[in-house]
């Protein structure tokens, strides 16, 4: 080393001396939480995924994948908006951040989150595309979206390789924390066998225990874990299983299906399709007279079906949503009440009067879940965020205190069970559901290892 | 065997058939006689659906609907052709292809920045309401009446094309346009002319098919893929052929799905292989014509 090069580090190092300087000074004015979060930060970990290279500098990058394109679009854009805001307030304070104390409204410890979205088409190949380049050229520090469990299960395998946390966005399958489940992902969503197991006692209690009943499924992981779970939960309250019908994803007209529903001498008409799918082949079915003969039953009704299908339709059928908006304020289920308007507010402030679906809940609630949990590790280091998130530690947001299991990455949470209103009894346009009940997280859940989920490794 | 569930299926078959007709037609239009390959057809459709869509809403009128299904897509087709398309004729296919897919592209874009991705309502006509009860079994009347409105609209555009004087000169500009042009008439009309007719069928059948499927930017899709093969099955610009190879797709999937309604797609495929294995240029195709 010559001198002059000296000379050179040694005006650097006073530089970085005085800059550490002022930052000390910052942190002793913000105070004693900080500087614990200080001191644990200062605990060096070693590089894994995008870690330490995503939060060198003073922001952190978020990958978004969502259906923009495709027969799921209406729910990605949903979904999108929802991490959009959940962004925006942890950037900037506002909804839900003010109610999570470790979370400061000045980005994730102190990184200004920053985003990117890329389109999945509803497919799994340009998700992995676009999640890919999130990871190697954007350095994302978390993953997450889609509203297909094909796609989603495809992400967070990837996000397993690539070491990288994906937090799924709508995904039904049980697939997703079953036999697929990954160390790297988490599903806040209701698996198929909960919402299933939410619903049956409502439709004994509704509909009897003498019924018949025909499937519309959706030829995927979602479709068909969602009809073994129907099938199961329906047979055990006494009802029968008369066939059910496969479906490819994007079928434009079901009318062949529907002859064949029609046909079946069922009673009851379980149509597991979703988005645009489930829309075109419930408005094929009316015309087919379906109703006429048969309930509908619907057990995870898509963010914007009511809408594509009509409230004369949706009326009296059942089913399961994540998350509902007349949760908001609603006397009946107070642990879901007051976070539910707060978040509700906010999204209707942000998207001007737009009401806000399950999809978007999912983004928002898990969001805010993961930062949490990156400001309690005190660092981005995945192991450490994951380690966090399986602690069993609740975050109280829209649903009330909620957690994930740390066996399966299944997040341990109520499930509401719907009827759709007549249009009489709407207070407004977007009011298609009276909720029926919450079913507990506890008792919904699959006994653990149901499903065959080993999670892999950390590292 | 459930001898009603077949015939119910038959009859879905020539209903979907009918449908399928319609959209191939126009594709087989383009293709015939411009030897154009347009993957923009699905948009065109989609495009119809809206336009329909917006003038219902407005009108509460199924007959502007499909005025202004036809009426729109025929403006863009006009626009779509003078600004780029014409310059595509003498291109090789791939040039056409890569062009026609890049403006699908746009115009789904444009569709969905207006109107959002989320599925729109088209409202059933009140006279499409209903069911008729045929004994053995309760069938839509709206698809009824589309066997009926599809049979006429081929009919109609058949007799324009191939027994008026318009229809001859379209024809013989496509076939010789040195010749049509030393006899005074402007080919370049008549290529716009076929263009646009194509496109137009393709809005209209938006219109008629919007109340049964979903109204979304992607629904051009799937049924540009279901055109080609339409179109491949019945010969490729052949006339007779997209009629006869939307009855056979309709056919397929229908009676497929009474046993195994998981490989109804496959079926089609499967049809379409064999035809191009034992009969390349399709049922109705002639050898050497685009």
């Amino acid at each position: 080393m010559d001198t002059r090069n000296g000379t050179k580090e040694s005006a650097l190092s006073r530089n970085l001396f005085l800059k550490g300087t002022a930052a000390a000074a910052a942190t002793a004015t913000v105070g004693f939480p900080a500087i614990v979060r200080a001191a644990k930060s200062a605990k060096s970990y070693p590089a894994l995924g995008t870690f330490p290279a995503g939060v060198s500098g003073d922001t952190a990058m978020i990958g978004i994948i969502s259906d923009l394109t495709g027969s799921y679009s209406a729910d990605g854009e949903d979904l999108v908006k929802g991490y959009k805001l959940a962004i925006k307030h942890l950037n900037g304070g506002g909804g839900l951040v003010s109610k999570v104390p470790t979370l400061s409204g000045k980005g994730v410890l102190g990184k200004r989150l920053v985003y990117k979205i890329g389109d999945s088409e509803t497919k799994a190949n340009p998700a992995v595309q676009a999640a890919t380049e999130f990871i190697e050229r954007d350095k994302a520090i978390m993953i997450c979206g889609d509203t297909s469990s094909a796609v989603v299960i495809a992400l967070a395998k990837l996000a397993q390789r690539e070491k990288v946390v994906f937090l799924s966005g709508a995904s039904g399958s049980n697939d997703t924390t079953g036999k697929d489940c990954q160390r790297y992902g988490f599903r806040s969503q209701p698996s198929a066998y909960m919402d299933a197991k939410a619903l049956a006692p409502v439709l004994k209690k509704e509909l009897g225990t003498k019924r018949r009943a025909v499937y519309l499924v959706p030829d995927y992981t979602y479709g068909t874990t969602l009809y073994d779970s129907m099938k199961e939960f329906t047979e055990k309250i006494g009802w029968t299983t008369v066939n059910h019908y496969l479906a490819p994803v994007g079928t434009t007209d079901y009318s062949s299906y529907l002859l064949n529903i029609a046909n079946s001498g069922a009673d009851v008409f379980v149509n597991i399709e979703f988005g645009n799918d489930a829309v075109a082949s419930t408005k094929q079915a009316a015309q087919f007279g379906i109703f006429k003969t048969m309930q509908m039953i619907v057990p995870n009704i898509s963010s914007y079906m009511p809408d594509g299908v009509g409230a004369e339709i949706m009326a009296g059928v059942y089913g399961t949503q994540d998350w509902y908006w007349g949760l908001a304020g609603n006397k009946a289920y107070p642990e879901a009440a007051a976070n539910s308007k707060i978040f509700l507010d906010a999204f209707l402030k942000e998207y001007h009067g737009i009401y806000p679906r399950w999809t978007a809940h999912i983004a928002y609630d898990q969001t805010l879940t993961w930062a949490d949990a990156v400001e309690r590790a005190g660092t981005f280091y995945p192991p450490e965020v994951i380690k966090t998130l399986e602690s069993g530690h609740k975050i109280d947001l829209c649903l009330g205190p909620v957690a994930y299991r740390a066996g399966d990455h299944q997040q341990i949470r109520p499930v509401p069970v719907l009827k759709g209103k007549k249009p009489s009894a709407m207070a407004n346009k977007d009011d298609y559901f009276e909720i029926v009940g919450m079913v507990p997280g506890a008792e919904a859940v699959p006994p653990l290892g149901l499903f065959g989920c080993h999670l892999p490794g950390y590292t | 065997m459930n001898w009603h569930l077949l015939i119910a299926q038959l009859l879905n078959g020539l209903a979907l058939g009918s449908i399928l007709a319609l959209v191939a037609l126009g594709l087989t239009i383009t293709f015939g006689l411009l030897g154009l390959v347009n993957f923009a057809h699905g948009v065109f459709f989609m495009v119809g659906a809206y336009a329909g869509l917006v003038t219902f809403e407005r009108t509460n009128s199924f007959a502007l609907a499909l005025l202004a299904g036809a009426l729109v897509v025929l403006a863009l087709g006009i626009v779509v052709e003078r600004v780029l398309i014409r310059l595509f004729y003498r291109r090789p296919p791939e040039d056409q292809i890569l062009v026609t897919f890049g403006l699908a592209i746009v115009i789904v874009e444009i569709v969905r920045a207006i109107f959002g991705g989320k599925t729109q309502l088209f409202p059933m006509p009140p006279w499409g309401m209903g069911a008729t009860n045929l004994g053995f079994l309760v069938y839509p009347n709206y698809r009824l009446q589309v066997i009926v409105i599809a049979a006429i609209t081929l009919t109609a555009i058949y007799l324009v094309l191939y027994k008026t004087r318009l229809g001859l000169i379209v024809r013989a500009g496509i076939d010789d346009s040195l010749i049509v042009n030393i006899l005074g008439i402007d080919v370049t009309k008549t290529l716009l002319a076929v263009f646009v007719i194509g496109a137009m069928v393709a809005g209209f059948s938006g219109v008629i098919d919007a109340p049964i499927v979903a109204v979304d930017p992607d629904m051009g899709a799937s049924v540009l893929v279901e055109s080609f093969v339409v179109v491949v099955i019945g010969g490729l610009g052949s006339f007779t052929g997209s009629i006869a190879g939307g009855i056979i797709a309709g056919e397929i999937i229908s009676i497929t799905t009474i046993w195994a309604p998981d490989y109804a797609q496959v079926m089609l495929y499967l049809a379409m292989a064999l035809v191009l294995i034992l009969r390349p240029q399709g049922l109705f195709g002639t050898e050497g014509r685009l």
